[in-house]
């Protein structure tokens, strides 16, 4: 009997489960990500101080426990009504947010120094310097991290198969319960789906890399 | 100093903008700690029954269990991912087709697998009466693989020259690596190596969903067994008393790493070779578990 055709509903299931929970905290960690970047180079301190605590605490935490925290922390705040899909995308998108925001800095490190110069010489506010000058051409350099960022979190939606989400994990978890089954093959095929995903991320990261890339 | 170049020298106005702007975020920062202190307190999480438990010796032994239940599955990982990843470095590095082209197989698979991935098949197939070894082989075959990496990628950055050098004076392959690269190449790379020997201490927490009981699993035990206290269940308290003593553990092993790095950098045999930090391979890594 075949794992695949037997249970093909079950893996389409899970394998859109996956993709949605890594397109939308991919979303979130992007948008997370940028205005923290910003924040810690801000000429603020109080930001500045906000934005490195973030990222302290957030590289630092276990992802399992980022999501126990999450889990049970937010509906006792308050956030009642919320599935636990939102919860994973939540508990994910923060996470990655912490490195998207240190990758998207160390953008910014490789602008050349004359650029900033130049920008603030025309009278340039802080903002617009950033946000019309040097973000556009940090997101260059930092697309590659970037694009090993969001393989690195498409692997960890596997984390929320142990929070009630249906997405691979959790599909192999179900399928390794179900007697009758060789736990290789399922694997196999689960393996198979999460290559498909990381070779689709690299493939698009990629073409975007060539697309923008800049002669300096 | 990126910060400094972004922005002139604040003259009056902006200074006068600044401290508005620095004032209303920190209000808007303690008015976020107070919301959420005052929901936890609002929802009962403060309440003294939840947190008495924490003041028995009992209660103490089980934490200390746990943690040191967890300090032994990262000390065995450790050992024996650095140990492959040795193995699979010098295999990647070997003159021999066939070796380079298995250890290339080997180390791009189990990078691109998620490792909870990898520990169901084991906890399924293998070790179904020992999570233990489940947890402690997938560890292994993940950060081993990304060692072999951080120690490739350390070896290949060793200037030219010095591999040269040491063939010019008839040294063999063998010596040329024991005695030349690596020693240089361990001095670089000593940061990304404890870097990524954090991740495997943050990713020992992957067993708690394969039911070993490493600390988070006997928080979450001892929470469930805590009678909840008007209606109110012990979590939050044990998601904060936990957290803090993983985050704890995190920060120490990191500021290791940053430790080692200013040490290697005022060094007396001067600064190791820079390390190839455009690799792509190396960045997305540290972003697991």
């Amino acid at each position: 009997m075949n794992v695949l055709s037997d249970n093909f509903a079950m893996f389409r299931e899970g394998f859109l489960g996956t993709v949605e929970l890594t397109a939308l905290s991919a979303v979130l960690a992007l948008v997370l990500g940028t205005l923290i970047a910003a924040f810690r180079v801000s000429p603020v301190p109080a930001l500045r101080i906000f934005g490195s605590a973030w990222v302290t605490l957030l590289r630092n935490t276990p992802l399992v426990l980022l999501f126990l925290a999450v889990t049970l922390g937010l509906p006792a705040l308050g956030l009642k009504g919320w599935d636990s899909f939102w919860l994973a995308v939540m508990a994910l998108g923060c996470y990655t947010s912490a490195f998207i925001c240190e990758a998207i800095r160390s953008g910014i490190n490789t602008v050349p120094v004359g650029q900033a110069e130049a920008a603030r010489s025309i009278g340039m506010t802080f903002s617009q310097t950033l946000g019309q000058i040097v973000l556009p051409q940090a997101a260059r350099t930092a697309i590659p991290p970037i694009g090993s960022l969001l393989i690195a979190l498409a692997k960890n939606t596997a984390i929320a198969s142990g929070f009630n989400v249906t997405e691979l994990g959790s599909v192999q978890k179900t399928l390794n319960a179900a007697s009758g089954y060789n736990i290789y093959v399922i694997f196999l095929w689960i393996a198979i789906c999460y290559i498909i995903i990381t070779f689709t991320i690299s493939g698009l990261f990629r073409l975007l890399e060539n697309r923008l890339a800049v002669a300096r | 100093m990126s910060g400094s170049v972004l922005y002139d020298v604040p003259g009056p106005r902006a200074r006068v903008r600044n401290r508005l702007y620095g004032a209303l975020a920190t209000v808007a920062l303690v008015a976020l700690i107070g919301f959420i202190l005052y929901r936890l307190d609002d929802t009962g999480q403060f309440q003294a029954g939840l947190w008495d438990d924490y003041e028995y010796a009992e209660t103490q032994q089980r934490i200390v269990d746990g943690l040191l239940t967890t300090l032994k599955t990262f000390a065995i990982a450790a050992v024996l991912s650095l140990a492959l990843g040795a193995l699979l470095a010098a295999a990647r590095l070997s003159d021999h087709k066939p070796v380079r082209w298995a250890a290339t197989v080997v180390v791009e698979f189990f990078r691109a697998m998620p490792l909870l991935i990898m520990i169901f098949l084991l906890y399924a197939a293998v070790f179904t009466a020992d999570p233990m070894w489940a947890l402690i082989i997938g560890l292994v075959l993940y950060n081993g693989s990304v060692q072999a990496e951080i120690f490739r990628s350390g070896i290949n950055a060793v200037p030219k020259g010095q591999s040269e050098a040491a063939y010019a004076i008839g040294l063999r392959k063998t010596q040329v690596m024991a005695s030349v690269l690596v020693p240089q190449a361990v001095r670089s790379m000593l940061p990304s190596i404890i870097s990524q020997l954090v991740v495997t201490l943050k990713d020992t927490s992957l067993g708690f969903i394969i039911l070993y009981e490493e600390l988070l699993f006997v928080g979450r035990a001892f929470a469930q067994q805590t009678p909840p206290v008007n209606g109110v269940y012990a979590f939050i308290p044990m998601v904060i008393v936990f957290g803090s003593i993983y985050i704890l553990l995190c920060l120490a092993l990191s500021s290791v790493a940053t430790w080692v790095e200013r040490r290697t950098q005022r060094s007396r045999k001067g600064a190791p070779p820079a390390m190839p930090a455009d690799d792509p391979a190396l960045t997305g890594d540290s972003a697991h578990g």
